[in-house]
């Protein structure tokens, strides 16, 4: 290559490698500190709550509005979809270039709390936005890890609930719904006739695996991971919780093999043309209706425990699911954003957006208003408010989704094949995936 | 156009390519017809049981697509991006493959060798540093790439530059020299002599090229999840949207995605002529 | 026969000269450096998009696979802890369950792009050998051919995973309700059944791509070979043998490599029809790698995974050249 070449290739590469170093060339933006040179102006990446990403906007858009009116704040609106939420977020994280606010998972509150880009709420910032005490509990608890200064606030709550089928109870002369496991089994096998199945569950989707064998080892007195954050995925209690989950396919039989392939919500489907008689879903009202239920067709009730009612420790009876909201530390506008986390939080925009995605209210005062009192989300909201856990927080708590939630989406293709599933089974396929961590 | 032959085939090879040849679209089609009929069904129905007749038509998919999502906007950006793409790789890989396969020069193994090895990149080795390559570059020159379609048009471009140099290094070492020696000769600069002479004749070549391209810009997802927001998102990524956190719109799916593949179908028609055309239908001689 | 058709490079001293004495384009540069520079300012502009996209990232990669990048450091990465090569001592651990993960998803992804590069090749060839002679329908089953290719990537991997749905989709319709040669519906997306489902979908969306290669390859071959073997009484096969394979050498070579690794770094098609948790039988390697790193923001361990693709990829490579250029060489 002649020199001149090399020279000018020499540049290109010096050029763009100043370019991402630090220090060099680095604006303002990436900078750590915020401010409050942008007073004006806020960006929001919203998540997709609603039936569409317009769906989301036509809802979010009126309140934007009412909000730059009593505040001068313009806020521009981006409806990420889940499947890029979380890349943008890396990008954003690591660039430096981001929006003001957010939302996350609020299972990823711990995680993203560890890189140190999302404003820590502590007890003053909190106060700019009402107090902590406004929030639920189980609601707070799950805004980062526990000992650290959260770096999000709860906006969306949900729970789960234990969805059945009225008309297939009655004609197989069940009156009530089950309250205990063993309940949900004998149930089971008598739904289970031509073709039709006792209970639908997503089994290949990593997530809702996850929540139910965290709830299910719970029950069994056990965690995945132990107070210091080291995995505990093969205690006694969490295999057993995981086995009792599989064996719904495996040995009690009373979901379909095929369930094992569902990652597609394709088990409200079953649910609501009548497959399947039971279901365990956060809030899945809104849905059935779409898929032809009416309402007074099926009844909500907590999910079962093993044995008395639910309630905290071992009778636990769902993941405290939801939505956080969480503000970058480096924005331009940090008091406008907490204004804006103020006013999303405020008790009529928690009745608001809560009343229109079908969840409930984290907001104490705001979950009181009668629009969530109906069947299905008392139920909820009673789970939410006594009988409800955050799920680990902990900064690998996406790291342990993936193996935990996959290694039960394995068994079950293995149940659903015929292959047997043993205590020993689970414990080996846990075993593998705690030494992944 | 080199019609194998001037003997007709045996009765057995042309049976066996018919047989072949059926077999082969309706390996093609099959998912294409599934993808319309479960574009015409109501979304109950397409979760359903398959059947080979929908039990109930409608069109209502058609014109909800809209709606759902901002397919229009997805699908400009998308045109834009690929269209921008696949000329600049065009243009960008016929000079380098002019170069490599015309001249003798030092360093000439290097760039073939560096430029195939590209191609070996996995993906994911260099999506967080190129990410962060542009913003860098954004914060130090103001030209935004990240977010921007420049960015993705300039990712896609380079894409698809190692094999359309690749392949264009080929069909042009296929076009006998005597060709644009001659031309060269009679007095054309060099560049004449690669726009009149060698892009005709390798005409073939480089249609291919381009659809690759094309496609190679048209489908690509990983990179667009990160690069892109709500503006500049792309179809690729942007049809996942309809699938949404409390529904999946099957229907809705398959109908914005033969909606947006009918021009691209019809591009394909209209380019393939230029496909058989080329050196042998008259250069040679 | 061959060597009439394949035409080696002639020597250095036969190239062509640029123009002479005609001014063009770059009349204001004297004639010598012109012809000298010319070629390398006709690749200036590749190599300046090389660099900026591909080079360069690639040199950040390969730093990043020495450091501890975790979602700790990853709003500084420069100032992520060097870990020197323990990322790699972690991923080539293969007795130890996460270097036992990745050379499970590596043998599988070799088996899987073997497989599908030979099934795309021979497809594509054959359809575009069939194609070769003029018949009425021809354009409309090329575009046909092409369809595939031209759908976006998502909704026709989505149809696939529809059609291989256990109780729903098409492809258990047809085999076990309307053919019965199933004893049992089979799973298609979970299970050992994956690694076929994947392979189809894969072979499905890129034969075209080979087909369009070789019949833009076809083109360039002289008729008269045809004819000239033709009064030499060679038949349709000797043809097909004798002809149009060895005139197709330089394309495929190209083209085999390029579908190699192409397959074997493909992510969006395992990532789609299996979501980001893939069976084992379809855990293909780059949603493997997607997953230790970009779904746990540990890109210092996905970093060295994806070097480590790279230089086997590189070996594969370099192997291949080597042994294609010396078949060349020897048949020419």
């Amino acid at each position: 290559m002649s020199v001149r070449a090399r020279t000018a290739i020499g540049a290109v590469i010096g050029a763009t490698l100043l370019a991402v170093l630090p220090g060099c060339g680095g604006g303002t933006s990436t900078g750590d500190s915020g401010g409050n040179s942008h007073p004006k102006t806020l960006t929001y990446w919203a998540s997709n709550q609603g039936a569409s990403l317009e769906d989301d906007k036509a809802k979010l858009t009126p309140e934007l509005q009412a909000f730059e009116k009593q505040t001068g704040i313009t806020v521009k609106l981006e409806v990420v979809p889940w499947s890029d939420l979380l890349n943008r977020i890396l990008g954003a994280t690591s660039s430096g270039q981001g929006p003001d606010v957010l939302n996350i998972g609020n299972t990823w509150s711990a995680s993203l709390q560890t890189t140190g880009a999302l404003l820590p709420f502590d007890d003053q910032t909190f106060a700019k936005i009402g107090g902590k005490g406004r929030f639920q509990e189980s609601a707070l608890a799950s805004t980062g890890a526990s000992g650290k200064t959260p770096t999000a606030v709860p906006l969306y709550s949900l729970a789960y609930g234990l969805y059945y089928n009225k008309k297939m109870f009655a004609d197989a002369g069940i009156s009530k719904p089950p309250a205990t496991w063993d309940e949900l089994v004998q149930d089971g096998r008598r739904l289970t006739t031509g073709g039709r199945y006792g209970l639908a569950v997503e089994g290949a989707n990593v997530s809702e695996n996850v929540h139910h064998a965290f709830v299910f080892a719970k029950q069994h007195g056990a965690d995945f991971f132990d107070a210091s954050g080291n995995p505990t995925f093969t205690s006694p209690g969490a295999v057993e919780g995981v086995k009792q989950y599989v064996d719904f396919i495996a040995r009690d039989k009373i979901a379909a093999a095929g369930n094992a392939e569902y990652d597609q919500n394709q088990s409200i489907q079953d649910f609501a043309t009548g497959k399947a008689a039971m279901l365990l879903w956060q809030a899945a009202g809104p849905n059935l209706q779409k898929h032809g239920m009416k309402p007074d067709q099926y009844g909500v009730a907590p999910v079962p425990v093993q044995s008395g009612t639910p309630g905290p420790g071992q009778n636990i009876d769902s993941m405290v699911a939801g939505i956080n909201m969480a503000v970058f530390k480096n924005s331009q506008n940090l008091d406008g954003a907490l204004k804006f986390v103020q006013f999303m939080t405020s008790d009529a925009e928690q009745k608001k957006l809560n009343g229109a995605y079908g969840s409930i209210p984290p907001v104490k005062t705001a979950a009181q208003d009668p629009a969530f009192s109906n069947p299905e989300l008392t139920v909820l909201r009673n789970t939410i408010a006594t009988s409800a856990a955050p799920l680990p927080q902990v900064p690998k708590e996406s790291q342990f989704e993936e193996l935990v939630g996959g290694a039960i989406k394995d068994l079950l293709a293995d149940a659903a094949a015929g292959r047997p599933v043993t205590t020993q089974s689970v414990q080996q396929r846990l075993a593998k995936a705690q030494q992944q961590m | 156009m080199p019609d194998r032959s001037p003997t007709a085939p045996p009765p057995s090879f042309v049976w066996t390519g018919r047989i072949v040849l059926t077999l082969l679209t309706v390996f093609s089609l099959l998912p294409v017809y599934v993808m319309l009929s479960s574009s015409l069904k109501p979304l109950r129905d397409v979760t359903g049981a398959f059947r080979w007749i929908p039990d109930h038509l409608t069109a209502r998919p058609y014109v909800d697509i809209w709606r759902t999502i901002p397919l229009g906007r997805y699908f400009v950006n998308s045109i834009i991006v690929a269209t921008a793409a696949t000329g600049l790789s065009v243009l960008v890989a016929t000079f380098a493959a002019y170069a490599v396969s015309r001249y003798r020069f030092r360093g000439k193994r290097v760039f073939t060798i560096t430029v195939l090895s590209t191609q070996m990149f996995p993906g994911i080795l260099f999506l967080l540093p190129l990410f962060l390559l542009y913003v860098g570059i954004g914060n130090t020159t103001g030209i935004a790439l990240y977010g921007s379609r420049g960015g993705l048009i300039l990712t896609y471009l380079t894409f698809s530059l190692p094999f359309s140099i690749w392949m264009l290094v080929g069909y042009f070492d296929s076009i006998p020299r005597g060709l644009d020696e001659a031309a060269l000769v009679d007095g054309c600069g060099p560049l004449r002599a690669l726009f009149r002479v060698i892009v005709p004749a390798a005409l073939p070549g480089i249609v291919a090229v381009a659809i690759y391209a094309f496609m190679t810009a048209w489908s690509e997802v990983l990179f667009a999840s990160v690069m892109t927001n709500d503006t500049t998102r792309t179809l690729a990524i942007g049809l996942r949207a309809y699938a949404t956190e409390t529904d999946v719109y099957w229907n809705q799916v398959m109908a914005a995605s033969l909606v947006v593949s009918v021009p691209v179908v019809a591009g394909f028609l209209l380019l393939q002529r230029y496909l058989v055309a080329g050196l042998t239908a008259g250069a040679v001689k | 026969m061959t060597t009439t058709v394949h035409r080696q490079a002639p020597p250095a001293g036969r190239e062509p000269r640029p123009a002479r004495g005609r001014s063009g384009l770059f009349h204001f540069i004297p004639e010598r450096v012109r012809r000298a520079g010319l070629p390398y300012l006709l690749l200036l502009p590749a190599l300046f998009f090389e660099l900026i996209v591909h080079v360069i990232p690639m040199v950040l990669g390969v730093v990043m696979s020495f450091k501890e990048l975790t979602q700790v450091y990853i709003r500084h990465w420069w100032g992520a802890p060097w870990s020197g090569t323990g990322n790699y001592r972690v991923a080539v651990r293969f007795n130890a369950p996460i270097g036992r993960a990745l050379l499970d998803s590596f043998l599988i992804t070799c088996a899987f792009t073997v497989l599908a590069v030979g099934l795309c090749w021979l497809l594509g060839t054959t359809a575009a050998i069939l194609m070769q002679d003029r018949f009425r329908g021809r354009g409309v089953l090329r575009a046909v051919f092409l369809t595939p290719y031209a759908l976006p990537l998502y909704a026709s991997v989505i149809v696939w995973a529809f059609m291989f749905q256990h109780d729903n989709g098409l492809v258990n319709h047809v085999l076990h309700d309307q053919l019965g040669v199933t004893g049992d519906r089979p799973f298609w997306l979970i299970g050992d059944n994956s690694f076929w489902s994947l392979l189809v979908v894969s072979v499905w969306r890129n034969w075209p791509f080979a087909f369009l290669c070789v019949m833009a390859g076809l083109q360039n071959i002289p008729r008269e070979l045809y004819e000239a073997s033709a009064i030499d009484g060679a038949g349709i096969w000797q043809q097909i043998r004798r002809i149009t394979l060895p005139s197709l050498r330089s394309v495929n070579q190209v083209l085999v490599l390029v579908l190699f690794l192409w397959t074997f770094n493909d992510f969006a098609t395992p990532f789609v029809l299996f979501g980001r948790s893939a069976p084992a039988a379809g855990d293909l390697i780059s949603v493997h790698i997607y997953s230790a790193s970009f779904v746990t923001w540990n890109f210092g361990t996905g970093s060295a995974m994806s070097v480590l693709m790279l230089l086997f990829l590189s070996l594969v490579t370099a192997g291949y050249l080597l042994t294609t250029n010396r078949t060349r060489k020897n048949r020419a």
